[in-house]
């Protein structure tokens, strides 16, 4: 029976049934209602576990950062700027290879100061060793911090649940929420087999001299690979638990055999499928959605965009002096197909600019026209800027 | 006699004794820092996880393979320390383990960069023993004056000249911003003095909540002495008045180590080359000397320091006690 809840509130209720031990919030809009709504869980009693409010997102990684190594499953959240802050402890906690989750509620990074919605924060993070995992709506929300759990004490990387900002964590959605059962049957307790312990004391965190570095970095690298099936796995495991998929590594919605693709993250993805699902020419369109950016599914883009001609990406951030981000990995991916797809790489939707139905046809129209597919802000309006500028 | 000793020797061999930190690591010969460590770990005892800031402590211990630590030992970044010891204990607390979590930072991984993180660990009550090894400047990356540096002092990013004399600023009073916290225990120790440092840490993992410890160490290399005198310099900045070793409890004064016979500072400050250019004859050196003596007898007033002759727990006899009994003072 679906409830109305809102993202934010579908999100703590989802990490308590996961049951935490130890919580680190510290407050960034529009991440609040979710570290809001566990601290009225713990008041509540309906959540055991020790709430730690900190003074930074400096020290909200770095508590649970401590409380998983010590044997504790940890959570935290965060939003733009607090990513930022918190990003020399994301690499370090992805370097000592400790199990944990975190929901990112995407937002802008500031100059210009914005609080709304896009994936520049967890952009900027993407090679600090996490596994990053984008949600389309809020029901993938739920579902996917559960697997998260899973992921994470699986293969002992830490998960990043990224979130779009206002558009789902403050949207009230019908949403089903799992069972304590449920969540229980599939998420067994956290045992964490490198945890602190007096009884068999080791060292973390140890430096370590140019004999050996190359060697943690290669195998940091290969446990994200090798993540990609712990992915699918807990994607596939939990849909026979609850009826429902996330979309693995990536979902495709659309005809086998169009000829144009669309490629996003996150909840650009239901405006997408609104659009296409009204529009007279989707036989020819399929529409990508990239649910694991880290690792990158290379595999799985190919073998979704084999025979297109056209590949459109949309993404919410981009490279300053280089253009999309996404775009740039989806191209590599794509290199070594025998027809490789003419992409379009388009940043859409910066700063919480709204993403509306038209982008669909405003898309197709760019590809109809023909000419430059170079990187572009699609939705800027140039005649606001100066001319040097457009 | 000499049956005897060897027999003792024997006997002690035999004695299993507790180790959290062993020898064949990498630090400096005379390295007030390693001294100190060993001491806090010994008294601590093996039901202890440590939290180590960056810092010459993390990496003369740990280089990969190899490490010293016999207890839990995690190091993660510079500046997080106090917020890593702060995980950790939440961890313990909802797994209901009694273990103590103790943190270990340098001075500028306690008074600057690791400054924000100390003070929400104490604002928070987490039952965490804070140690800060202070041996007054960032030796680590060599010798870079931190707040901890005392004023005068050079440091390669303080170095006296033409229009310098040293380090500008005066140290920072990190006991007393600590002791704000009005935590259950804060108190400064030094190596020179191992049966209060002892006692103090004794003290603090009695205590359940948080508590501070900032332990006067030198660093030979970085004060310019011989490693053989570490102990030396230690003891002379305890009896000169610069580094008077104090109790805190909730922020209140509660206990301060006497000075038997107050030493004029510069019997400290000429056995380092830190402190070289303050005894050259110019107008300027002779201010900074006379500053530090205020300094000096500032901290003698202010705690009551000076003792009433003499007493088994001054700075003369203090350590000598607790070797083996006055008969030997």
């Amino acid at each position: 029976m679906p409830k109305a809840l809102e993202g934010s509130q579908a999100i703590a209720r989802t990490v308590a049934l996961c049951r935490p031990q130890v919580v680190a919030a510290y407050p960034i809009t529009p991440q609040t209602h979710i570290v809001e709504n566990i601290a009225r869980l713990v008041a509540d009693g309906e959540l055991e576990c020790e709430y730690v409010s900190v003074e930074s997102e400096f020290s909200a990684a770095s508590v649970a950062l401590g409380a998983a190594a010590a044997g504790s499953r940890a959570y935290t959240a965060s939003a733009s700027q607090g990513i930022l802050l918190m990003t020399e402890v994301l690499y370090n906690i992805a370097g000592l290879r400790i199990p944990m989750v975190m929901t990112c509620a995407n937002r802008a990074v500031s100059a210009p100061l914005s609080i709304w919605n896009d994936h520049q924060d967890s952009m900027s993070v993407r090679d600090a060793g996490w596994i990053q995992l984008y949600c389309a709506d809020n029901q993938e929300a739920i579902d996917t911090t559960i697997q998260a759990y899973r992921i994470a004490e699986r293969t002992e990387l830490p998960v990043m649940v990224c979130v779009d900002g206002f558009s789902l964590t403050h949207t009230l959605e019908p949403l089903e929420l799992p069972t304590q059962e449920q969540v229980d049957g599939f998420l067994p307790p956290f045992q964490f087999q490198r945890a602190l312990d007096p009884r068999q004391p080791i060292s973390m965190g140890t430096l370590v001299s140019p004999d050996f570095y190359p060697e943690a970095r290669h195998s940091h690298h290969q446990a994200l690979i090798n993540a990609a099936e712990e992915v699918v796995a807990a994607d596939d495991d939990w849909a026979a638990v609850c009826g429902r998929h996330s979309g693995g590594l990536l979902k495709v919605e659309g005809s086998e055999d169009a000829e144009i693709g669309i490629l996003t993250l996150g909840s650009i993805m239901g405006t997408l499928l609104d659009a296409h699902e009204q529009h007279p020419d989707q036989g020819k369109v399929k529409l990508i959605q990239l649910r694991c950016f880290r690792p990158f599914p290379f595999e799985a883009i190919k073998e979704a965009c084999r025979g297109l001609q056209h590949l459109v990406v949309l993404e919410r951030a981009l490279s300053p002096g280089s253009g999309g981000i996404v775009s740039n990995e989806v191209q590599a991916a794509l290199s070594s197909l025998e027809q490789t797809p003419r992409i379009y790489s388009f940043a859409v939707g910066l700063g919480g600019r709204d993403v509306p139905l038209e982008l669909y046809q405003h898309v197709l129209d760019a590809i109809a026209r023909g000419g430059d597919n170079g990187f572009r802000v699609f939705d800027a309006d140039l005649s606001k800027l100066p001319p040097e500028d457009r | 006699m000499e049956g005897n000793d060897n027999a003792l020797a024997a006997l002690r061999k035999a004695q299993p004794r507790f180790q959290g930190i062993v020898s064949g690591h990498r630090a400096c010969l005379g390295c007030g820092e390693a001294l100190a460590t060993r001491l806090v770990v010994e008294t601590c005892g093996p039901d202890i996880m440590i939290a180590n800031a960056t810092g010459c402590l993390e990496i003369f211990t740990t280089p990969w393979p190899e490490s010293a630590w016999r207890v839990p030992w995690i190091h993660s970044l510079f500046e997080n320390t106090g917020a890593v010891a702060a995980g950790m204990e939440a961890a313990l607390k909802a797994q209901g383990r009694q273990t103590k979590v103790v943190a270990f930072a340098g001075d500028g991984g306690t008074f600057d960069i690791g400054f924000q993180a100390l003070s929400g660990m104490l604002e928070r009550g987490h039952d965490v023993l804070f140690v800060c090894f202070d041996n007054e400047a960032y030796m680590n990356t060599g010798i870079q004056r931190s707040s901890s540096t005392p004023h005068a002092a050079m440091t390669t990013t303080s170095p006296p000249g033409r229009e310098r004399m040293g380090k500008r600023h005066l140290k920072k009073d990190i006991i007393s911003i600590v002791a704000s916290h009005h935590i259950p225990y804060a108190a400064t120790a030094s190596v020179a003095y191992p049966s209060d440092l002892r006692q103090k840490v004794r003290r603090a993992m009695s205590i359940s909540g948080p508590t501070f410890l900032v332990i006067h160490s030198p660093c030979p290399l970085g004060w310019g002495h011989d490693g053989a005198v570490s102990i030396e310099v230690a003891r002379l900045a305890v009896q000169t008045g610069l580094m008077p070793l104090i109790d805190l409890e909730r922020g209140e004064l509660t206990g301060a180590m006497p000075i038997r016979t107050p030493r004029p500072v510069t019997d400290y400050l000429k056995l380092q080359k830190r402190f070289a250019h303050l005894f050259a004859d110019t107008p300027e050196a002779h201010t900074e000397l006379e500053h530090f003596q205020a300094l000096a007898d500032h901290n003698i007033e202010k705690f009551g320091l000076l003792g009433i002759g003499s007493q088994s727990q001054d700075t003369e006899g203090a350590d000598t006690v607790q070797r083996g009994g006055m008969h030997y003072a």
